[in-house]
């Protein structure tokens, strides 16, 4: 292929990877805002979610179905997680840490001891061809890019426009003044946790067909939601979603022309550097 | 006094141990010491000086890289070879250190984790030279004591040699830990404002304690190499950041006996799961959630707590 065809892949390439990594990434940014805890496990949840689709469809036949109880499950995983684990230790930053840690080995390995360490495909539920003059393009992944999209602007009005948004970004500004207003802070808490899980789940849900279901799919999930969340700022949203499209379109240039490994080496050394020179991110100014 | 005389009891206790060791309890031993130096140099960064690195396997393994490659590449001995390791680490940590700790909290948490994945994958990447995941072995490691060499793979010579090294990085330590310089650390951990308006610079003394750290970890990276003739990528990897921090949780951090008290439990608790399950790591993540929700002091930590005031 010539350069400007292949250079086009490439950016295609990365404008599927931002808006999933944009769906990934919003519900570790969502639990660093609101909570002030940075959550080790989010990959996990991502695979989880993977793993789930992959069950279900398997099971019922039907992608939608699990595509709607992929974000369930694992939302109850982390509820249950929350409960259990991050309340006990009352959220202490370098605690929750630790603890999220574990909870990663411990969801991880019960994967790996129950679905096994293979990599497991489900077939797209859609599919098509998009033909352009140099390359046909899998039309399964626009309409992933496409529903991404929509989820992030579902997930806005959400936060914007319901009683609920309103209660996470009163928490997120200040809590004990939030807590005066009568917001329950506890289960905004366990909710956002939740809700954090189950983003980031259905992300991992819509990408099985075009990536296949691993139980270590999730680290690199993990690394790449916090490049994008330091990138735009920790505990802000739409920094978030900015960084995640500047991310995503260079790591797919930088993976498709060069390689993929030289693509994270280089994200990762940006992020140590951009946290390290300016310590809230580059949007980081609009977090409370 | 009593304080030495138990650390020297400890290392006295190993040292006959190795008489009465079946053989693989004798090469699980000396594998354990090597990596008790490894949290011992870890735990002079968390518990004595209150950071918590997820980046470690940088250190371990920059000492790791800095032996074998000289070896594998240039054909150093292993008196050069130990050398190179030691620069090595000590450079990387030197990088590390002055890139994160501009940084404070969580955010050092997470760029010391970002730049030790950028190594690792750089260790994949360059796999030309590093052989990434599968790694290379060493072969023919001596040294040379008067005309006679000894071989670094004789199962008596390992033994003594990882005794050898915890000896001098857990006496280090101690001595290190009540040197006024450790002395300050622990303040600095307890109280940075205050620690600063005694007129201490606490960004020099925190870059002192990440190059101690950092270089102690590479020693035990160099020393693991020289004796288990071994350089993979897997030594710079995630999990082997999160070892030394579950070894030094689980013994005691801010003790100086509870990185090698965890490194002990948790090496055969790995073991014995690993001959049961595959999925072998899962008490990995039982033990940390279970000593952050039930023990966060740790083995050493709660006997201080309890019944020995005194332990270092």
């Amino acid at each position: 292929m010539d350069l400007g065809p292949h250079l086009f892949l490439a950016l295609l390439e990365g404008l599927v990877g931002a808006f999933v990594l944009a769906l990934t990434a919003l519900g570790l940014s969502l639990v660093f805002g609101v909570m002030r805890i940075v959550n080790v496990a989010h990959g996990t949840f991502f695979m989880l979610g993977a793993v789930v689709t992959w069950y279900v469809s398997t099971l019922t036949g039907s992608f939608l179905v699990a595509l709607l109880a992929a974000p369930l499950a694992v939302g109850a995983v982390a509820i249950l997680a929350d409960r259990l684990v991050l309340r006990p230790i009352g959220y202490e930053p370098e605690s929750t840490i630790v603890a999220t840690i574990g909870l990663l080995y411990i969801l991880e390995q019960v994967v790996l001891m129950t679905y096994g360490p293979y990599a497991r495909p489900v077939a797209a539920p859609i599919y098509f061809r998009v033909d352009f003059p140099w390359f046909g393009y899998s039309g399964y992944k626009l309409v992933v890019a496409a529903v991404a999209g929509v989820l992030l602007v579902l997930a806005w009005l959400a936060l914007w426009r319901t009683t609920l948004g309103l209660h996470l970004r009163a928490t997120q500004q200040d809590r004990e003044m939030a807590q005066a207003f009568a917001v329950p802070v506890e289960r905004v808490y366990t909710l956002a946790f939740g809700l954090g899980g189950g983003l980031t789940a259905l992300a991992g849900a819509l990408i099985v067909p075009v990536q296949q279901a691993h139980y270590l799919m999730g680290l690199d999930a993990l690394l790449m939601s916090f490049v994008v969340v330091i990138l735009g700022g920790l505990g802000s949203l739409r920094g978030t979603v900015v960084a995640a499209l500047v991310v995503g379109l260079s790591d797919g240039a930088v993976s498709v022309l060069f390689s993929p490994t030289l693509a994270k080496i280089v994200a990762t050394l940006l992020v140590g550097l951009v946290l390290a020179v300016r310590g809230r991110g580059l949007f980081g100014e609009e977090s409370a | 006094m009593r304080v030495l005389g138990l650390h020297l009891a400890v290392l006295g206790l190993l040292g006959v141990l190795q008489l009465v060791l079946p053989p693989f309890h004798h090469g699980m031993v000396a594998r354990i010491m090597v990596l008790a130096a490894y949290a011992i140099g870890y735990n002079l960064l968390l518990g004595y000086t209150g950071l918590m690195s997820l980046g470690h396997a940088t250190f371990f393994a920059a000492g790791m890289y800095g032996a074998g490659l000289t070896i594998h590449h240039w054909g150093f001995g292993v008196a050069g070879a130990f050398l190179a390791g030691l620069v090595a680490a000590l450079a990387a940590s030197a990088v590390v250190g002055v890139i994160t700790l501009r940084t404070a909290g969580p955010a050092f948490l997470i760029v010391t984790m970002m730049l030790a994945q950028a190594f690792y994958l750089a260790t994949l990447y360059f796999n030309e030279l590093t052989m990434g995941e599968q790694g290379f072995v060493l072969s023919g490691l001596r040294v040379g004591f008067g005309g006679r060499g000894v071989d670094l793979t004789e199962p008596v010579v390992k033994y003594n040699v990882a005794l050898g090294l915890l000896a001098v990085c857990l006496l280090g330590s101690l001595a290190f830990v009540r040197s006024p310089a450790g002395r300050v650390l622990v303040a600095l951990r307890e109280n940075e404002e205050r620690t600063q308006l005694l007129g201490y610079n606490t960004y020099r003394l925190r870059l002192v304690a990440v190059l101690a750290s950092g270089l102690t970890s590479g020693v035990a990276g160099v020393t693991y190499t020289l004796l288990f003739s071994y350089v993979g990528s897997t030594f710079a990897g995630v999990l082997y950041s999160i070892y030394p921090l579950l070894w030094t949780l689980l013994g005691g951090s801010g003790t100086t006996l509870g990185p090698l008290v965890g490194t002990l439990l948790m090496t055969y608790a790995v073991d014995v799961a690993s001959g049961v399950t595959d999925a072998y790591l899962v008490v990995v993540g039982v033990v940390l959630v279970g000593a952050i929700l039930w023990a966060p002091a740790g083995v050493v930590g709660g006997i201080r707590a309890r019944w020995a005031r005194w332990l270092p």
